[in-house]
């Protein structure tokens, strides 16, 4: 099948899954704890007016109302207006994409940097004292929380060395430099966890295919190891390498939350905290929808990609 | 040591040169024009009269103005207000506006903003309202002149008008100030001495002020939140950090000037910091408080409410929540300890649990279930409530403790129904001193039941009584009295249990020089030196 078509039948399969996610996004919320009104009332507030703001905010409506209506605007674009900030959601959510983003990306292309050659190395010198360095730095990635590495990296690179701020976002309009200055910490961070996971399947993958009979017949041809293990092996075994590092984005776009916080990076994750604790229905909903759809295009973009990597899936 | 010395030296002195190398265009140390200040919580909602958090009266603060202000001796100044005369009848208050002053989208203020401004904040506050129940009349005389007819003589209308915390009587332009009250403003224009930038704001991360260069600043010096408001900086700005250890790190090594509350725990090691200084300019502080739920079983009876006081201990909880006692003071006082109207009438702060154990007997307790809401937020929220559900226990009451976060408990507390449907028992939670310092302002002594009462809704008429007379006593001495008895029968009552008084230092650069000293964070008459 070409690719248009994937596309297109991958692009309408997405349809009823942002469905059914809209669904329980929404219910999820209305049958949790916790009141908006309550918050915004205040603490003065009568019970006549609780009900007019609750009134106003038409939460007074039956839910499959409130659905609807949601629905609705979503279907036009529209995810509503915060009930606590009284701004569009689209709005904060475009405020806030900028530095999830920029920490989503350096630290996927870090990791991919340096966890594939790490991957590939250990598998390369299987036993020897690299594989087992790679993989002890590999339980170590997985086993040692962020938040730890994080007062880790802040305190020995930013409060003793001086080298990096230990807080902050600059955006790329304030400098290429500023813009990685601030990032550094932030993906030295999160991609350990990614360096990890990413060695150990790249290396898990190339020692299945290096014992494979192509890669025996490559050597027997005389081809040097370089040669074998780079252009041969490691494209048979880029497919589990790409779907870990497609899912590796999807984890870390809802993951970043933690290092949003000890970086004070002004991003999605830290909007969705505050908005759960403020129980801002509007901005809830339109970040789970962002997220979503921001996964189902991450699944997408992998399975077209396979098709690069092993041309007989195309083929089916 | 000497080699160990010299390595770090090294280490340090390469990168430093390497941090001077990729650092393209950053100013390590600040603009000394340029305030970055980390706050207890980050602005949200903008709205002073709909968001009545702290945040929210920070916030306006800043950009609004008020007619009348209350210095640090607790006595009430005019602000905005030039002149004003009250008729011999005390029934016709007349208030002259100052002249020159300006909106920030340049408009003059006139009478005809303050009356809507006020006439909408008081649908908002209670003070406000009840204030307004005594109004006959509240008109314009000329641009700059308005008056105030009362139906009856209110010995309550300046410390009114000079409310120092939420909901303050914020003035705003009548386009402002027509929309409903329960709907927020939009637009933020106001008459105060910063503007704010709306295009910078990010709600939950970051609000932007810059120094109102047409603000009339009275002549006189800043005392409290009365005096002279003259802005000596270019711009503060408002920086949410969800994590005070980031905060904290972010202050020693200068790349913001201004912790607003850091933990307490967190405050020896920023006081041993090079540049930074720890200091309380808030003199009132905070008090903690015990509530229990009028309206359900068991604390629907006195005895049992008293057996929980009788029981309790706040040196424990003040442990619990503050742990230095450097930063808090045990004390009965319901209207704050250092305020006019403090009064240590009604209890000794001790438990005496005999006597807990006797009074549980009288009131009949058979095991009702207790539901504790606890809030883990932060120690100062959770903490008295594991000491209080321990100390219940132990004198034989069956608690059920529920944790949550604080917005949880905001929508739990709100529940008037039994236990077993949802509702509550007790509580705790914090308030400031400024809030509770007047028997009309204190939400906790509002005991109209569930009428319209304060979530507890402890109902007793001769509270209610007693507050209507102080309400309209002009006497000092006499309102101290009336506050005094109000104090006693809250107790007898048991209204809700006074956990005790704490202070929350703020943690700053020693760049920043002549911080007022007031009940809330302000940013006029800082210095920052270079």
């Amino acid at each position: 099948m070409a690719i248009a078509g994937v596309l297109l039948k991958r692009s309408v399969s997405v349809v009823p899954v942002l469905a059914v996610v809209a669904l329980i996004a929404f219910l999820l919320l209305r049958f949790s704890s916790g009141d908006p009104v309550a918050q915004l009332a205040g603490d003065n507030a009568d019970p006549a007016a609780i009900a007019a703001i609750r009134a106003r905010l038409g939460l007074d409506q039956p839910l499959p109302v409130q659905f609807l209506q949601w629905l609705w605007r979503l279907l036009q674009g529209d995810l509503g207006i915060s009930i606590v900030s009284n701004q569009p959601v689209l709005t904060l959510i475009g405020q806030r994409v900028g530095p999830t983003l920029a920490v989503s990306l350096t630290t996927i292309i870090f990791s991919v940097l340096v966890g594939v050659p790490i991957g590939v190395l250990a598998a390369w010198r299987r036993g020897g004292w690299l594989d087992r360095f790679a993989m002890w730095t590999s339980v170590t990635g997985f086993a040692v929380p962020t938040f730890a590495i994080g007062y880790f990296w802040i305190y020995l690179l930013s409060m003793q060395l001086g080298l990096f701020p230990v807080q902050g976002y600059a955006s790329l309009s304030q400098g290429v430099g500023l813009f990685l200055w601030h990032l550094a910490l932030p993906t030295l961070t999160l991609s350990l966890v990614y360096v990890a996971l990413i060695a150990r399947v790249a290396r898990t993958s190339l020692l299945e295919v290096l014992n494979e009979d192509f890669v025996r017949t490559a050597r027997a041809k005389g081809l040097p190891e370089r040669i074998v293990v780079f252009k041969h092996a490691l494209r048979n075994a880029a497919v589990p390498i790409v779907s870990i590092v497609g899912i590796g984005v999807a984890l870390l776009i809802g993951g970043v939350v933690v290092t949003e916080s000890v970086f004070n990076l002004p991003g999605l994750g830290r909007l969705t905290v505050d908005s759960v604790l403020a129980r801002d229905y509007p901005v809830i909903q339109g970040i789970i929808m962002v997220f979503g759809g921001a996964y189902v295009a991450i699944n997408l973009l992998v399975d077209i990609s396979y098709t690069f990597f092993d041309p007989r899936i195309s083929a089916q | 040591m000497f080699n160990d010395f010299s390595r770090r030296s090294l280490l340090k002195a390469g990168a430093a040169g390497l941090a001077t190398g990729i650092m393209p265009r950053i100013a390590r140390a600040q603009s000394s024009r340029v305030i970055r200040a980390v706050m207890h919580a980050p602005l949200r909602a903008t709205d002073p009269l709909i968001n009545t958090a702290w945040t929210g009266r920070n916030h306006g603060l800043n950009i609004y103005d008020t007619l009348f202000s209350t210095d640090s001796k607790f006595q009430i100044r005019p602000q905005m207000v030039e002149a004003y005369e009250v008729s011999a009848d005390k029934l016709t208050y007349t208030f002259k506006l100052r002249s020159g002053l300006k909106f920030h989208d340049g408009a003059p203020v006139t009478s005809a903003d303050v009356i809507p401004s006020l006439q909408r904040w008081a649908k908002r506050d209670t003070m406000g309202s009840r204030m307004m129940s005594f109004i006959a009349e509240l008109k314009p005389v000329d641009e700059r002149t308005f008056q105030l007819v009362l139906k009856s003589p209110y010995g309550q209308v300046l410390p009114t008008l000079a409310k120092p915390s939420s909901i303050m009587p914020f003035i705003m332009p009548a386009r402002l100030a027509a929309q409903a009250p329960d709907q927020p403003v939009t637009e933020f224009v106001g008459s105060g001495p910063f503007r704010f930038i709306a295009s910078e704001f990010r709600p939950g991360n970051r609000a932007v002020y810059e120094r109102n260069a047409d603000y009339v600043s009275r002549d006189e010096p800043s005392d409290g939140l009365a005096g002279g408001k003259i802005v000596k900086i270019d711009r503060y700005e408002w920086i949410s950090m969800p994590d005070f250890q980031t905060a904290a790190n972010a202050l020693v090594n200068k790349e913001i000037d201004f912790l607003e509350a850091a933990p307490h725990d967190i405050l020896p090691s920023l006081a041993a910091a090079k540049d930074v200084v720890v200091a309380d300019y808030n003199p009132l502080g905070f008090m903690s408080v015990c509530r229990m739920n009028w309206q359900s079983e068991p604390f629907n009876r006195p005895e049992i409410r008293q057996a929980v006081m009788y029981a309790s201990d706040q040196t424990d909880w003040l442990d619990a929540q503050v742990g230095n006692p450097e930063y808090y003071q045990t004390s009965a006082a319901m209207f704050g300890v250092t305020t006019p109207l403090g009064s240590e009438v009604g209890w000794n702060t001790k438990s005496d649990v005999a006597r807990a154990k006797d009074l549980l007997k009288k009131g009949g307790y058979k095991g009702e279930k207790v539901v504790m809401l606890q809030a883990t937020d932060s120690p100062l929220l959770s903490g008295s409530s594991t000491v209080t559900a321990q100390k219940l226990r132990a004198i034989g009451m069956n608690v059920e403790v529920q944790t949550m976060d604080w917005g949880s408990l905001l929508a739990r507390r709100v529940k008037q129904d039994s236990t077993a449907n949802g509702g509550w028992s007790i509580t705790h939670w914090v308030t400031t001193t400024t809030e509770l310092m007047n028997p009309l302002a204190n939400t906790l002594l509002d005991t109209r039941g569930k009428a319209g009462g304060f979530f507890g809704w402890p109902e007793d008429t001769e509270i209610e009584g007693l507050r209507n007379t102080f309400a309209l006593e002009p006497s000092a001495d006499a309102q101290k009295a009336v506050a005094e008895a109000i104090q006693k029968r809250a107790y007898d009552v048991m209204t809700h249990i006074p956990g005790g008084q704490f202070r929350q230092p703020v943690s700053h650069s020693k760049a920043l020089k002549n911080i007022v000293r007031a009940p809330a964070p302000l940013f006029w008459n800082v210095e920052k030196t270079a």
